[in-house]
């Protein structure tokens, strides 16, 4: 492997300021990465706008020109984050295989006025539902350290990639864990920020009230470097917070002595894997050993998170997902008689299993006489959910859990068991539903498999989780 | 008949567009006629990615729309999407209000013909976008869809079901209209879709308390259109309740040309819509500070002004109900009044209900449209007080005026006009005229007093109607013989 796809994203960001690089020249190692790659993680490229874009910034700063800080540095986007012409967003979807968007999403903005270079967009599990990358109607990411694996999901596609040196760095989306399991999976950082933290505008929408964009990278200085670039208030998402953004940067060599770190005994039950406590554990220690205080916490309504979030997003998503109707964009049938039979079989057609079982279950909680039982109990659980981090973070600064009941499963083993898998999401939704930022970073392997910790923090406070995540990078 | 027999109870739901630049959650323009699908964005399109963001116009408008009727303005409410497929509805849900809507209670006095007052008490306002509109062709051509209107701000008015009768029902829809014009919050009109209404009826033995099965009636586009398809309703749940039927409940469409209610597909009512609260918008805060500055700017409505015209100007109740139907005219009869001292109001009244109002008519403008603006009334006014002119005159000066937009000065100088008031001008004439007719004035003095007329006629036509009418009178009396 070359010398540049070895670096970090800042190292090459340094490299590409310091004109030792020149972006073509990056760019163009990336994209003949991707092409050799057969993984599957990326499934379009932008591969002559790529160069144009990385040759521009060259240009320029062969001139002499300002650039911004990261001008010329390659990156992937999940593809359901919208970029105006060229490439298709697709959502992973037969339904959208062809659709092209007239506009930018608002990180595709930040992306492009910071001048970095999108190579292309990357696989995912369809409309980002999943847990593994395997339901795309363009075929499974395979895992990066073991191809027989899964990737984890629903952003496999971007975790794969940049654990594969494809990128030195992508973007995902975090619904339920969607960021944060592939990284863990695939031995990354991977930052869900706090909700409203960064702009939804042009996310291709799965469950609103738990989206959010954020990093997936090798190192903690590489997650804050994307999240300064893509965080911010953005006056076209109502639900976009108007929090000065701080310099991440600068967090990261800050001590951490007197951090308190809660360890919540529900994200460590009897039934979890006894090599996955102990990876975890080992760098809670770490942060001790640098004077953190661990303390024991509680978040007693844990247990209901998995119900609470599979109704809610699944409702959402029930609604979300009724625009792809075969009328303005997107797959239509071929054979429609009336217009009720053309919404049937665009949508039948063009939607995957998975999508339409959770377009079913949102659409079966909201229905007249089960919305009280279903999709209001969620509500109010939610409530209780987000009472239990609040009363928690008024002890401790942070908090840390594993960031998966297990390791990287082997592809089609959940196959014939989605709600198996639904559970899986154990450790990751809890922080969705809470709308607070989470990270997972790497904590060692079992049996050769990455194993991640998720740091939990304070609405806002991903600068805490950068603090104490740059003590657990093992000489990174 | 049965009329002793049924009591008719009808509520309705009236959606009325508000007057916004752009509209409910994008900054595309409202504007109607434009080009199909020229007003358009991904948010309103509902492309993949796009989001809605709420527009602080139409929720002003809403609120001075519920502060008009009395009703009460939520500090929190919540934007709610209704779930539905339909080909001009791009995200497949509509965003509405559901259990939360932004204003309850509140009422809307309704006037009817005789005279009497009638209270309808308002369940609810709620504000919603719009869908956009289907154009169906020819079966080859299949339907085409023009998405300019889709995401324009609305608000859903509902009545108890208070309304007993077609004529309660255009009494309060009257009243309805007539203050969302004062209020500047709806352009009003029916045929473009701007108002636009349904209604719920059932009947009722007379004196039963519970309701019965009703039906709701959709496609209502003008008022005389909600007065025939109730009338029609009523008569038909009647004549099945009379004849051993049962009402079912059902939504049904007012065919305006065919002059009859028939049902709707059924597929397009089986609807569980779903309504949930939209999580890309957050719950609509209204702050009372902001409540009350939008009190602060309400006009005054046309109940107020109608009974102010009566105590303040001595109008009979007819005038100060044709004066204050709009604003405008409202506007016009006060500012005219204002720059005419000393011409009496009923006198200003008369002129715009008969002149002002047919020429309105006739030429089929809005008042703010006419050439003659009240400074120029009031100009005409004067000289008919000083006597320049004859009221006879005056109506010439006025068509002259509606035509050209001059002064009534500029044109009684230019066609010669001022009235002759000089009794030696005259005499002159009389005596001419006398002279020329001697047998009409033998017959007067035998005492054919209508030979008179004839006269005065003569005379008038003498003078080209510049005679001043009292003097002709009095000096062809004396002409004549007698006095």
């Amino acid at each position: 492997m070359s010398e540049i796809r070895k670096m970090s994203a800042s190292e090459l960001a340094d490299s590409l300021a310091a004109g030792k690089i020149s972006s073509g020249e990056a760019c163009r190692e990336f994209l003949e990465a991707i092409r050799n790659d057969n993984h599957n993680a990326v499934i379009s490229l932008r591969g002559e706008e790529a160069l144009t874009e990385a040759e521009a910034v060259d240009r320029e700063r062969s001139k002499g020109e300002n650039l911004p800080p990261y001008a010329g540095l390659p990156l992937l986007v999940k593809d359901n984050i919208v970029v105006r012409g060229g490439v298709p967003t697709t959502c992973a979807s037969k339904i959208l295989e062809n659709f092209i968007s007239p506009y930018d999403a608002h990180v595709v903005e930040n992306l492009k006025k910071s001048r970095t270079v999108i190579l292309g967009k990357t696989n995912m599990d369809e409309f980002a539902m999943g847990s593994s990358t395997e339901n795309s109607a363009f075929g499974p990411v395979r895992g990066p350290v073991d191809p027989e694996r899964v990737p984890g999901g629903s952003s496999g596609g971007s975790a794969a990639a940049v654990a594969l040196r494809l990128a030195p760095a992508a973007l995902g989306s975090d619904t339920g864990g969607s960021i944060r399991q592939p990284a863990a999976f695939c031995g990354l950082f991977g930052l869900k920020p706090t909700y409203g933290r960064v702009s939804r505008y042009g996310l291709v929408a799965f469950g609103s009230s738990l989206d959010q964009i954020g990093p997936l990278t090798c190192t903690v200085r590489d997650a804050a470097l994307l999240l300064s670039i893509i965080a911010g208030h953005d006056s076209r998402d109502s639900t976009s917070a108007a929090v000065p953004v701080p310099d991440y940067s600068s967090a990261l060599d800050r001590e951490i002595k007197g951090l308190k770190i809660g360890l919540p005994r529900e994200y460590f039950p009897d039934y979890l894997d006894s090599r996955i406590r102990e990876r975890v554990m080992t760098q809670v220690r770490k942060l001790e050993e640098q004077g953190a205080e661990i303390e024991e916490i509680t978040l007693p309504h844990t247990d209901y998170a998995i119900a609470v979030y599979y109704i809610v997003a699944t409702a959402e998503a029930s609604a979300n997902l009724a625009r792809f109707d075969g009328v303005r964009y997107g797959h239509r049938t071929s054979q429609a008689g009336d217009v009720i039979e053309m919404y049937n079989r665009s949508r039948s057609e063009g939607f995957g299993p998975e999508v339409k079982r959770r377009i079913m279950l949102g659409t079966y909680v909201l229905s007249a006489g089960y919305y009280d039982a279903y999709y209001l109990k969620a509500q109010k659980v939610r409530t209780l959910i987000v009472q239990d981090f609040l009363e928690a973070f008024e002890k401790v600064n942070l908090i840390i859990t594993p960031t998966t009941p297990s390791v990287a499963w082997k592809l089609g083993h959940f196959e014939d068991n989605p709600v198996q898998m639904y559970l899986q999401d154990i450790f990751t939704v809890t922080a969705n539903l809470a709308g607070l930022p989470a990270m997972s970073v790497p904590a060692g392997t079992v049996d050769g498999l990455p194993v991640g910790a998720q740091l939990i923090g304070r609405h806002f406070d991903e600068a805490t989780i950068f603090k104490a995540a740059s003590k657990l990078e093992g000489g990174k | 008949m049965s009329e002793h027999k049924w009591e008719a109870v009808v509520g309705l739901e009236v959606h009325a567009q508000l007057k916004t630049r752009s509209k409910t959650f994008c900054r595309c323009s409202t504007a109607f006629g434009d080009e199909p699908n020229s007003n358009v964005c991904p948010v309103c399109l509902g492309l993949p990615g796009a989001l809605p963001v709420l527009n602080r116009e139409a929720v002003a408008m809403a609120v001075k729309t519920a502060l008009a009727f009395g009703a009460a303005v939520k500090k929190q409410s919540i934007l709610a999407r209704k779930n539905y497929f339909y080909p001009d509805l791009p995200k497949g849900y509509q965003i509405s209000q559901y259990e939360k809507p932004f204003s309850t209670g509140g009422q809307v006095e309704a006037r009817l013909e005789d005279g009497t007052a009638k209270i309808v008490h308002l369940t609810r306002i709620h504000l919603e976008e719009d869908a956009g509109k289907s154009l169906h062709t020819s079966s080859e051509a299949g339907t085409a869809l023009d998405l300019n209107r889709c995401g324009t701000p609305l608000i859903e008015i509902v009545s108890e079901p208070e309304i007993h009768s077609s004529a309660e029902a255009y009494g309060y829809l009257y009243r309805l209209r007539q203050t969302l014009l004062y209020l500047g919050v709806c352009d009003g009109n029916m045929e473009e879709g701007s108002l636009r209404c349904d209604a719920n009826i059932s009947v009722r033995p007379l004196g039963q308390k519970k309701l019965g099965t009703r039906t709701e009636v959709k496609n209502l586009n003008s008022f005389r259109g909600v007065e025939k398809a109730i009338n029609y309703e009523v008569e038909r749940q009647i004549s099945v309740l009379e004849s051993g039927g049962q009402v079912v409940q059902e939504t049904l469409l007012w065919d305006a040309d065919k002059q009859l209610v028939r049902p709707m597909r059924t597929k397009e009512e089986a609807n569980d819509y779903r309504y949930f609260p939209d999580p890309d918008l957050l719950p609509l805060v209204i702050e009372s500070s902001w409540v009350e500055e939008i009190e602060k700017s309400l006009p005054e409505l046309p109940m107020v002004r109608e009974k102010r015209f009566v105590e303040k100007y001595g109008l009979p109740q007819y005038d100060a109900n044709v004066l204050t139907a709009t604003r405008e005219v409202a506007d016009y009869f006060e500012e005219t009044v204002r720059l005419s001292q000393g011409y009496e109001p009923k006198k200003v009244s008369n002129w715009i209900m008969s002149e002002v109002l047919a020429v309105l008519a006739e030429k089929n403008i809005e008042i703010t449209d006419l050439a003659v603006k009240p400074a120029h009334l009031a100009g005409l006014f004067a000289l008919m007080n000083k006597g320049t002119i004859s009221g006879k005159i005056a109506k010439q000066v006025f068509e002259e005026m509606s035509r050209t937009g001059k002064t009534a000065d500029e044109i009684v100088k230019a066609q010669g006009l001022v009235q002759i008031s000089d009794a030696d001008t005259i005499k002159e004439v009389v005596a001419r005229v006398i002279a020329s007719n001697p047998g009409q004035a033998e017959e007067y003095r035998a005492g054919k007093e209508k030979v008179f007329g004839f006269f005065v006629g003569q005379i008038m036509k003498e003078t080209k109607g510049k005679a001043n009418p009292q003097l002709v009178n009095e000096l062809l009396r004396a002409a004549l013989g007698k006095s």
